[in-house]
């Protein structure tokens, strides 16, 4: 027999969020919330200082603004990283790392740089975040493509649901230089992480019901012409509709996600 | 967790196409490892190639997809009668009641690699690569969803070589959220120029075939494998069930486990916790067993620890290589067919006995009741899970 899913209820108590024009989840609130124009400027990454210097001098940007994103949302729950479990979703790993690896290799007797190599895994940033806060917690690394955000949604609200645990869910996408660029055109970095909790504390900022939708609906769009061309041109960005009605935006129509071209996420805001 | 129901599997790795050819190397204890034939690269190591996957021929409607990794994986899911048990899925549950959670570390990296060497006059990639349905991670869920007809959640675990041991915990969450009813797991991972280059940059690669819990082992070989189950929420036919899955992190180092395995004890104690089973309810322990030397030391320590030292245990890579990101698939289904065959598969190529590990290690093929395994797959990024497979109730 199915069994009909009711939806998965969960509580923010934590929101990360660094991208073109938007410094922090703090900074950029206004503009989500559309009382403030988006002006975009490059994404700024900061660096990691959870991690220790020779692990920071070596991080490239997609660890770089994992660990920033995540810092963020933590900080606001008050929680212990040491214990939180985490999804990080991303559409691609280091970019220039990749490329570094692909342009060596194209040469007749490869060297190839073990450190390189050790960070080109998809989790090197899970694994960075864990050395960072010296945690055992299961973690996740996963990949839908242009639906990393919402495959990472749906795997954090579900363990969030199951486990009766908080989990910290960072979804983030940093470009790829040329020539790779031309054939994945991400525009810029862009990265929020949510903290999301079975029950409501007193951190918490908003909850939410999460349901699938094969409805066909098309997913809810930006008012702002400006974030909603980042919403469509960076996976992680697929979020943004969802921040925007946490910042307070106006909800013209139910929240709807892009997730896979048949399956979207429908989110009803409490 | 309940207990899930696993309807239909199949595996092939370089010891075959398919369960059976796979259980008659088992048997044979025979390794399918040989020194490196791919690309005529000049590296001095073993690996676990697939014979074959270059002449399969994608099906119609996904020539977008074409890549090593997604041959593989075509390939794979033409065995032991996968496509029809997942067909009867479909017409039983719905496309969009399925769901698709696989696992790998490169996909189809090849297809990139290759392209670097024909750039452009102007350095720019040559017309005929295409990012999304090769390279990118997401590209081998894509495929098998499009292959096989399924709409449900779909996605790709990259977490190294834990990859597609941490898929069955994907699925039986959405199946037991009632999100879905039945999901296609599993992983695929193909050789390619970044890990056999990658691996050996950091000195993890054996000169010789590679040799789990031998004295002087020295690396590992690396393999290539596709590996698929069909879990659903209830059958009338199981060839077995996911009893528990345990998953941590080492929170350590990127690239060597944690010298004491507190990670991998953590994942074990998880599984063996969800599976609602105490350490003796264990037969078997399929283990990580990559036969580096860091890697078998700590995972020696880590087991004795949570399950003393009588447990029969082996790595399985003597004979399939380490097939990375599909390597928690492929052993999940050795254990599946070390259940059905009560058959405690050996640990191929020890030659002598490492004095500082104590596990009961098992270095020819032993017949005795298996009711239940555990699995496991350790990750770079310090990424641990564990599996605890079952026999029919």
């Amino acid at each position: 027999m199915t069994k009909e899913a009711t939806g998965l209820t969960l509580w923010v108590q934590g929101i990360g969020l660094v991208g073109p024009g938007l410094t922090s989840w703090a900074s950029a609130r206004e503009v989500l919330a559309g009382t403030r124009p988006h002006v975009s400027a490059p994404t700024v990454l900061a660096p990691p200082l959870r991690l220790p210097p020779a692990e920071r001098r070596r991080a490239g940007a997609a660890v770089k603004l994992a660990l920033a994103i995540a810092d963020e949302a933590v900080a606001q729950a008050g929680i212990d990283p040491a214990t939180l479990a985490t999804v990080f979703a991303s559409s691609s790993g280091e970019g220039i790392n990749c490329h570094a690896l692909c342009e060596t290799l194209a040469t007749p007797a490869p060297m190839v740089s073990p450190t390189r190599f050790t960070n080109s895994v998809h989790n090197a940033a899970a694994g960075c975040w864990h050395i960072a806060v010296a945690s055992r917690a299961a973690s996740t690394s996963l990949c839908a493509h242009d639906g990393s955000f919402g495959a990472g949604l749906l795997e954090a609200a579900t363990s969030v649901r199951l486990s009766g645990e908080p989990m910290l869910l960072v979804a983030s996408d940093s470009p790829y230089p040329e020539p790779l660029h031309a054939t994945r055109p991400l525009p810029d970095h862009f990265g929020c992480a949510l903290l999301l909790a079975p029950a409501p504390n007193a951190h918490t900022l908003a909850s939410f019901t999460l349901t699938l939708d094969t409805s066909g609906d098309a997913a809810t769009a930006c008012d702002s012409a400006s974030l909603d061309a980042l919403r469509r041109a960076i996976p992680a960005a697929a979020a943004l509709p969802l921040l925007a009605a946490l910042a307070g935006a106006p909800l013209h129509a139910p929240l709807v996600i892009d997730y896979l071209p048949q399956l979207r996420l429908r989110i009803a805001l409490a | 967790m309940t207990p899930l129901a696993i309807t239909a599997s199949t595996l092939t790795s370089a010891l075959g196409a398919g369960r059976a050819a796979t259980l008659a190397a088992l048997r044979a204890q025979r390794t399918g490892l040989a020194p490196l034939r791919f690309e005529s690269l000049p590296l001095a190591t073993w690996t676990g190639e697939v014979d074959g996957v270059d002449d399969v021929a994608l099906p119609a409607g996904t020539a977008e997809f074409e890549c090593r990794n997604n041959r593989l994986a075509w390939l794979g899911l033409q065995q032991d009668g996968f496509r029809d048990a997942v067909e009867a899925a479909r017409a039983r549950w719905g496309a969009g009641r399925i769901g698709v959670f696989l696992g790998t570390s490169t996909s189809g990296l090849l297809e990139t690699e290759h392209a670097y060497r024909r750039r452009r006059p102007d350095g720019a990639l040559p017309d005929d690569f295409r990012y999304g349905p090769t390279q990118n991670t997401y590209s081998l869920g894509a495929f098998v969803a499009r292959a096989l007809g399924l709409t449900g959640p779909a996605w790709v675990v990259s977490t190294a070589c834990s990859s597609s041991a941490k898929v069955f915990g994907n699925a039986a969450r959405l199946i037991e959220a009632g999100l879905i009813d039945a999901a296609v797991v599993g992983g695929v991972d193909s050789l390619c120029l970044t890990t056999l280059y990658g691996f050996n940059s950091l000195e993890l690669l054996s000169g010789d075939i590679c040799r789990p819990w031998d004295a002087a082992r020295n690396g590992l070989s690396i393999g290539e494998a596709a590996a698929f189950a069909l879990v659903e929420r209830d059958t009338a036919a199981p060839q077995g069930w996911l009893l528990g899955v345990g998953e941590s992190n080492d929170g350590h180092h990127m690239s060597t486990p944690h010298p004491e395995g507190l990670g991998a004890i953590a994942a074990m104690r998880a599984a063996l916790a969800d599976a609602g089973l105490q350490a003796h309810d264990i037969d078997y322990i399929n283990l990580h067993g990559t036969a580096t030397p860091s890697n078998d030391a700590a995972e020696d320590h880590a087991v004795a620890q949570v399950f003393g030292t009588a447990t029969p245990c082996s790595s399985t890579k003597g004979a399939t290589g380490h097939t990375l990101g599909a390597a928690g698939g492929v052993e999940a289904l050795i254990a599946m067919l070390a259940i059905e065959n009560d058959l405690m598969p050996a640990g191929l190529n020890r030659r002598e006995p490492d004095p500082s590990l104590v596990l009961n290690y098992l270095t020819d093929n032993r017949t005795a009741p298996v009711r239940r395994v555990l699995s496991n797959s350790f990750g770079f990024g310090g990424s641990n899970a564990s599996l605890v497979l079952g026999g029919v109730r």
